[in-house]
Formats: structure tokens, sequence, C-alpha cells
């Protein structure tokens, strides 16, 4: 097992290391620092010294590692929109994006799994059909035209809760939270739900069909042929099983959150990570981009790992090996 | 002979199909006296599963029992709902299935598994559970138990893991327990082990078997009656010396002459010719007929019923004669 | 002239019979009697073929050209659709802030967006189906490699990868040049995104298809891959590769909807249903829904219509899964 651990976290360094090349080539080649440092009328001496005092004149490799060496200690140098330290930029930024996801995630969850497990367990039933019709329309919906008809409904037509931004937020240390004051939360509910609505019916679909699969199994019949109560079939013998798959996906769909947060934060003008990285990618400010790349690849590989480290919890076969 | 464990009465099961509906078993009667071992024989797809299936009211839809009437231990369940029909399997009817590999449940430890089915049927607290639970796991013949318990099935051998499975099967000291192939998935030197042992349990708790299987070599060891089954109706029915020695149906017949026998020394083993046909084409009159060497006009029109034929029952207009 | 040559026999039935035989055959199909009786499936074929229809058929159809400037005139502008009061028949949808017809506007949009949306999906199948089949057929490390790769972009959301390679691309090319090559942009983009799916499925097909006796009999008489691949794995994946297509198409779409929404797609002055969406959403406050909603509409029926149809495909094809 710590074998297994220690070459899943060797995988996740090396994901990490593609992802910092990438991230160095946008740095170094697509965005041209010099160019973006001088502006377009320098002259050619002054671009050369310029190009070694940055050390770009050095070779590849060393220029590569040194840019892993800065980004470990989360120094990502200036923002070209800003000016300010990229880093400092991002951890303004985070709180907003988590608060966001996680809220997204939770609703995505406890929505998505009863419904999966109901519509695979009556898979006839009238509301079991209904639901999966809905799933079809939620799956079809664009995040961000749900987003936008939210906004319409509840905001313009009927005033309930602001059509964007983030409220009222009161700091906790250097974290800002707007989950603490009234605005904040009421500010929270149209992104939360616009995030989780993609998000929940690929959950509710997927439980479903692992749930639909999983009661056709010999030992679940097996089960039922031992005259177990159905309600232990079902939530106890079925849905242990069904939590491999739930588990990947939930897994993958955090990933996807954090990905369709983009757009969410988009809609909503909610001051996340996603707003700066839509930011960036419209004005070129390459130093972020990078910056957002090579955080959101480290939540990537944090979540996967973490998601490998459950399947241990949860299957034995993985536990204690072959028999 | 008063009382049997188990009645089938003119059963059938129809699977509607969307242009027709096909009669995957028909017209089935036999009883299964209490202790007695019954074996079901017959090629894949000829019913014998399904009418485990049916008895334990585990039918896969669309399958369903369109006639007939099934009693276990003197209670009719054919037509129980399902929630009494599950405090009847594993109390009163046990079922054990094919592959061992894929009956337990891979997530669970084999004592969770025993002592929750346990605690389902007896009034039995936690710790009294394990207890029968272990004893479970020695009686069916699982060296070191009380270590095994705490153990998951991927732990197991194949064999181990069908021992396992008879003891699941046995948790709750059931009437009748329904075979169906227990042996067909383990490794031919583990057959016979489980063969015995399945037989010996079911002797000392007085159980009755229901054994579905497509092997006579396992009927004959253990069986005290069988029933020989073809396109869904049982052909011939009686005691498995009489069946195996003096079969009277030439299907029935054609099975037994295809067993190999150490002391009958063969060219080749025999062979019956052609195939069953599929349920949507059985032919009218005997569904036999068209691969019976003895088939007369009658054969081809009138499909027999079973009828008593010396000590059998057998369902054939020219049933083969004792011999001379 | 002579007597003409009497046809072959199977001809001599008069052909409306035969056609009738024929199409009785078709109906008995278990395809399309699955179809049939899926009043869903029939929805969602009927509404994304006259979708289809509507896009192909734009510049026949579309009262006004938005593409035109002559015909588009400012005076004109923010009109609301015909039945709200101020509304004009002649803009039955409205029209936007520069006074182009909505209607219009979608029917042009959703061409390009189907367009970009295909064109996506054609790479992205042909591409991972290469890979797919190239990982099976040559095992070792170019499998290794190949499904590695597949894996680590698995972890990433195909809209990411989209908006990456997207913004990579803009940042790397003058504005000017951009504008120009917006939509093979986008079509790489997304295309890039989504070949993990074939690649994977392709690959287990073609591992199974490759262990079947009949393929090791045509290695062992020494056929080239080239000859057996074609024929007698590649037929065998096309069940499944029709199925995440469909899907695949779907998900395509409102990817480049949603770049366009976001600024990265399609530019204003080529608008598809996405970057329609964008330019409404400044107009929200104001009052002028239609601007933005309609296209969203549209844009949502699409996919709708496009997951309808995967749905039942997968159902038809894999009986099992229901």
């Amino acid at each position: 097992m710590i074998g297994f651990i220690v070459s899943r976290i060797l995988q996740s360094a090396l994901v990490m290391l593609v992802v910092g090349l990438i991230a160095f080539a946008l740095f170094n080649y697509v965005g041209d620092p010099v160019n973006n440092m001088l502006g377009p009328s320098a002259t050619s001496a002054e671009r050369a010294r310029l190009h070694a005092e940055l050390g770009l004149d050095r070779p590849f490799l060393v220029q590569y590692g040194d840019f892993i060496v800065r980004a470990v200690q989360g120094n990502f140098g200036l923002s070209y929109q800003y000016a300010r330290p990229v880093i400092d930029i991002v951890a303004e930024r985070l709180p907003a994006t988590v608060e966001l996801s996680l809220a997204a995630v939770f609703l995505a969850l406890a929505l998505g799994i009863p419904m999966g497990i109901y519509t695979g367990i009556r898979p006839s039933a009238p509301l079991a059909r209904v639901l999966m019709g809905l799933s079809l329309v939620g799956i079809s919906l664009p995040t961000f035209f749900t987003g936008i008809v939210l906004i319409v409904l509840f905001a313009i037509v009927l005033k309930w809760l602001p059509p964007f931004g983030r409220g009222e937020v009161v700091a906790v240390g250097w974290w800002s939270t707007g989950l603490l004051t009234l605005s904040g939360l009421k500010a929270l509910i149209l992104p939360a739900i616009t995030l989780c609505l993609f998000q929940m019916t690929l959950i509710m679909r997927l439980v479903r069909s692992a749930m639909l699969e999983i009661m056709r199994t010999d030992y679940i019949r097996f089960a039922m042929a031992r005259g177990l109560r159905m309600s232990s079939v079902h939530f106890r013998h079925a849905l242990k099983n069904t939590l491999v798959p739930v588990v990947t996906i939930t897994g993958l769909q955090m990933g996807s959150i954090i990905a369709f947060a983009v757009i969410t934060e988009t809609v909503f003008q909610w001051p996340g990570l996603g707003l700066l990285f839509i930011q960036a990618l419209g004005f070129g400010d390459i130093p972020v981009m990078a910056a957002y790349l090579v955080f959101v690849s480290l939540m990537f590989v944090a979540i996967n790992l973490l998601v490998d480290l459950l399947y241990f919890v949860i299957d034995p076969r993985l536990r204690t090996g072959g028999g | 002979m008063a009382n049997p464990v188990l009645v089938v009465e003119k059963l059938r099961i129809e699977f509607p199909q969307r242009r027709r509906t096909l009669v995957a078993v028909d017209d089935v009667s036999f009883a299964i006296e209490r202790g007695e071992v019954v074996g079901v024989v017959g090629e894949s797809g000829a019913g014998k599963s399904l009418t485990g299936a049916a008895i334990i009211g585990l039918l896969r839809a669309p399958g369903r029992i369109a006639a007939g009437r099934i009693w276990i231990d003197g209670r009719r369940v054919d037509n129980l709902d399902p929630a009494a029909m599950r405090r009847v399997r594993g109390r009163v009817v046990g079922a054990i299935f094919q592959d061992p590999m894929t009956s337990l449940n891979p997530l669970f430890t084999v004592g969770q598994q025993l002592v929750e089915t346990i605690r389902t049927h007896l009034p039995l607290d936690r710790a009294a559970a394990r207890d029968r639970a272990v004893a479970l796991l020695a009686e069916v013949g699982i060296p070191a138990p009380g270590q095994r318990f705490d153990q998951y099935p991927h732990q197991f051998s194949g064999g181990m893991r069908q021992r396992v499975v008879i003891a699941l099967a046995l948790c709750a000291e059931p009437k009748l327990i329904i075979a169906d192939e227990p042996t067909t998935a383990l490794d031919v030197s583990i057959q016979a082990q489980i063969v015995a042992l399945l037989k010996r349990l079911c002797q000392d708790h007085g159980t009755a078997v229901m054994l579905v299987t497509h092997d006579m070599g396992v009927i004959a060891e253990t069986a005290d009656r069988v029933a020989v089954m073809y396109t869904g109706r049982i052909v011939e029915l009686g005691r498995v010396a009489e069946v195996i020695g003096t079969p009277r149906h030439p299907y029935a017949a054609g099975l037994m002459a295809s067993i190999p026998t150490i002391d009958r020394r063969q060219e080749r083993l025999f062979q019956i010719d052609g195939a069953m046909p599929p349920l949507a084409a059985i032919p009218a009159g005997c569904p036999f007929h068209p691969r019976c060497p003895r088939a007369i006009a009658r054969c081809r029109e009138e499909r027999p019923d079973l009828a008593r034929a010396g000590a059998h029952l057998v369902a054939c207009w020219l049933p083969l004669g004792p011999p001379s | 002239m002579g007597a003409p040559p009497s046809p072959p026999p199977a001809l001599r039935r008069p052909p409306g019979a035969r056609l009738r035989a024929l199409w009785a055959a078709f109906l008995e199909d278990d395809l399309v009697h699955e179809f049939r009786h899926s009043p869903v499936a029939i929805l969602g074929f009927a509404l994304a073929a006259g979708l289809i229809l509507a896009a192909l058929l734009a510049p026949l159809i579309a009262p006004h050209d938005p593409y035109d400037p002559a015909g588009i005139d400012l005076m004109n502008g923010l009109l609301p659709p015909f039945w709200e009061e101020g509304g004009r028949l002649v803009f039955p949808l409205g029209t936007d802030n520069q006074g182009r017809d909505v209607l219009s506007g979608i029917l042009y949009g959703l061409r390009l967006s189907l367009a970009i949306s295909c064109a996506a999906v054609a790479l992205s199948a042909v591409a991972g189906t290469a890979l797919g089949l190239l990982a099976a057929w040559t095992g070792g490390w170019v499998d290794a490699v190949i499904m590695r790769l597949a894996d680590i972009q698995l972890s990433f959301p195909a809209i990411l990868v989209a908006m990456l390679v997207d913004g990579i691309a803009r940042a790397s090319l003058p504005p000017s040049e951009h504008a120009a090559l917006a939509m093979p942009i986008v079509i790489v983009a997304i295309g890039i995104s989504g070949w993990v799916q074939y690649a994977r499925t392709v690959r287990s097909i073609a591992i199974v298809e490759k262990g079947k006796d009949y393929v090791e009999a045509a290695r062992l008489i020494g056929l080239p891959a080239v000859l057996i691949v074609p024929r007698h794995v590649l037929p065998n994946t096309t069940g499944a590769i029709l199925v995440i297509a469909t899907v695949h198409l779907a998900t395509a779409i409102l990817t480049e909807a949603t770049l366009s929404f976001l600024g990265l797609g399609m530019p204003p002055t080529e608008p598809s249903i996405g970057t329609l969406i964008r330019i409404g959403n400044d107009f929200l406050f104001s009052g002028e829904w239609w601007i933005t909603i309609l296209p969203g509409v549209t844009l949502a029926l699409l996919v709708l219509s496009v997951n309808l149809v995967g749905d039942w495909l997968r159902d038809a094809l894999n009986p099992q899964l229901r």
C-alpha cells in the first residue's frame, strides 16, 4: 500500500513537472517578457541587456529549473495587467473561488447522489422518469445560460437576490469570507446553483447507471436470495459498491467545477480566480495564466491523490492484495 | 410421504417479447419430499434454472410466472407479495448460485455477510450470531474459521468461496436449497468435494435440495430422483438409478448414453444429432421429434403429456421398453 | 424496335411493391423499431433535424443578411420581437443594438456553431480512433505513452484544455491574424480537448478484436496491419464511435458556445450562437431580454435534441444497459 502511494505521489510530481514545462514555455516563449517590459520602442541594445539581466540567455534546462524553483516558492513574477506580484493577486482571489466551488460540490453531491440512487433502484417509477428527463435538460443547458436565466428570473424580475458580486465579506486572517454576512450568503446562492446544476445532473446519471449495473450482479442476487431486507440490499450492499465509481466521478467533477467556475464567475462577476484567468486570457497576461495553470493543476493532482487514497478506504481488495 | 417440502404444479414461465410471447417453461409439475435430493438436468435453455428462480421468487424481468402454483413447506408462494416472499427466502428456502467468485459481496467480510444473514432471520444477538457463523464456517470445512471470519471474499480460493456460499445458504436452517449449477464454475478436482459436502450437510440438517445441473455425473452421485428437462418441459421423472439404468424417453436415453463410464469401453461417446431448438422455434407435437430416431406420425402432431411408464413418468408416445 | 428484354425476376414485381417490402423490412429492423416506439427519440430527432436544416438553409430562409453592413440600419436598433409592443414583423424576433435581425443572427450563428462543432468532432474522432488503433495494435511503449497522455488529459476538464489552447493561440498571434484564424483555432481547441474518449474506447475494442481467432489467423498468414485493421477491426468500433460522437457533438456545441460567450471563440464580426448570447448579456439589465434569451433557448434546444438522439442511440445499441 505504501508502495502504491509513493508511486502515485511520484506520478503526480511528474504531471506537475509537465504542467510546469507548459507554463514555463508560455512564460518564456509565447509571452516574450522583454517585449512586454520594454515595449516596442526599445532599442536592440536595451533588449539584449534586459535579456541577459533576466537570464534568458542561459541554457533551457537551467531556466526551466529556475522557473520550477521560483514557482515552488510561489514567485510567478509581476502581472502585466496589474503590475503587482501574481501570487498576491491569486491569494486575494482564492477565497472567493474556494467558497463558491465547495458550495457547488456540496450541493451537487447532496442532491445528485440521492437522486441517482432513487432512479437506479426504481428505474421505471414515474418520478424517476421525470428526473431522468429533467437531467437530460440539465446536461443540455450551457452553464452560462443557466446563470443568465437565473439572473433574469431571481435578480431582475423577482428582485430577490443580487445579480452579481460577492456581497459583503469579512476578513478572517488573510482569508476574506462571504459566508458570515447575510448579503454574502445571498450573493452565493445563484452562482452556487448555476455551478452545481450541470455537475449534479451528471452525478445523478452516473450514480444511477452504477446502481443499475450493480443491482444486476450475482452478489446482489445472492443477497436477495438470502432474504436480506431490501433496505440493506440497496443501501448497504449496493450503495457501498457504487462508491468506487462515485468517488472517481466526484474527483473528476471537482476538477470540472474548478473549470466551470471560470464561466460562472464571468456570468456573475464573482471576484475569484476564474474571472482573473479569463481577464488574463483576454489581456495576454502570461504570468497570471501560467500561475493559474500551475495552481489549478496542483488542485487536480491533489484531488486525484485523495481519490486514490479513498479507494483504499472503500475497497479491501486494494488494501490486502490478492488472496 | 405426506406434506412434501416443495410442490410445483403446472408451472408456466413466459417472456413477453415484441411480437410474441416466448414460453420458457411449460406445464412443469414435481414435488420434493423432506430431506430429498432431486436433480434437474437438461441442456442450457431447457428451463431448469428458470424453474429454480421462479421457486425462490427471483425471476428476472420481463420473465414472469404465467400459470401454475408453487408451495414451499405447505405455503403457497407464487402469489406472495415481495415483502412476504423476502421473509421466505433464506429462512425456508435457500439458494446457491453457479459462480462463487461473483456470489459474495467483495466489500464486506465473510463474517459480516454471515452475521447479517443470520440476524435477518433468527432472533440472535451479535455475539451469538458470530458464534453461529464461526460454527457454520467450521462445519463447511473452512480451516481456522475464527480468523477467516474477518477476511474478505477475495482472500478465499474458489472452492473455499463456494463453501462460504453454502454456509450462507444454510444460515437460517432452510428446509429446501435450490442449488443452481453449484459446481460448474469450479475446478474439476474441487467439484467432487463440494458435491460431497453439500450432500453430507443436507443429510445432517435434513435439508431437501433441488440440484440444477447439466452434469449427469453429479446427479448420479448425489440425487435421489431426477427430472430431465427439454425445451421447458419435464420429459422424464424418476428415481436416479432407474432413469440412468433404464431411461424411457429417447432424449433421456441419449443423455444417459453420453455419460462416460469406466466399465463400458466405447469407441466414442454417444451424441444426439442436432441441437435443442431455440424457444422461438419449438416444433409442434413432441418438441423432440425432429431429433428422435423413433419418431412416428403422431409425434409430429400431438404433444405427449407426462404419463406413468414402468416406475417413472415419461412424456413420450413410444417410450423405450425395459432392456430384455 | 423489338420487344424489350424481360427484366430479371426480382424486378418483375411492380416497383411500388418492392419499395413497400423494403420499407416494411426497414420498419421491422430492431433499431428502427426502438426508434418508432420512443416518442422522446422521435421528438429529439425531429428537433435536431429541424434546427440543422434551418442552419443549412440560413442564407435562403433568413429574412436579413447579418454580414451585410449595407442592410443594417442603426435606427432599427433594439426593436423587440413582433408580439411585444413596438415590435415589427420585418424583424420577427427583434433586433440587437446595432439593428441586426435577431432571427437571422440565430440562423447564421447556428450554422457557424454547427460547422465548428462538427469539424471539431470529426477531428477528435479521427485523431482519437487513429491513436486508439495505434495503441492497441502496436502495444508496448507506444501504447503506454498514448494512454498515459490520455490519463493526464482526462484529469483536466475538456473545457479548460480548450480554453488554454485558445488562450495560447490568442497570445502568440497578433490580433489582426487572430480574427481571421478564429474559426480554425476554436475547431482545433475543441478537437484537441475531445480525443481521449475515442482513443480509450477504440483501443479496448481493438484489443478484444486483436485476440480473436480470425484476426490472429489473418496475421499468421502474413497480412499487413493496413489490410487487417480497416477491414476487421475498424468495423467493430463504428457503433461505439457513433454513440461517443453524438454525445460529443452535444458537448462540442456547448464548448464552442462557452468559449464564444467568454470572448475566446468567435468574434462579434462573425458571431456564433455563443457570441450572440455574449453580446446580448450586456442588455439584460436594460430590459432587452430577447437579444440573449432567444439565442440561448435555441442553443439549449439544439443541445437537448442532440442529447436525446445520443441517449436513445446508446440505449438502442446497448439494450442491457437500460
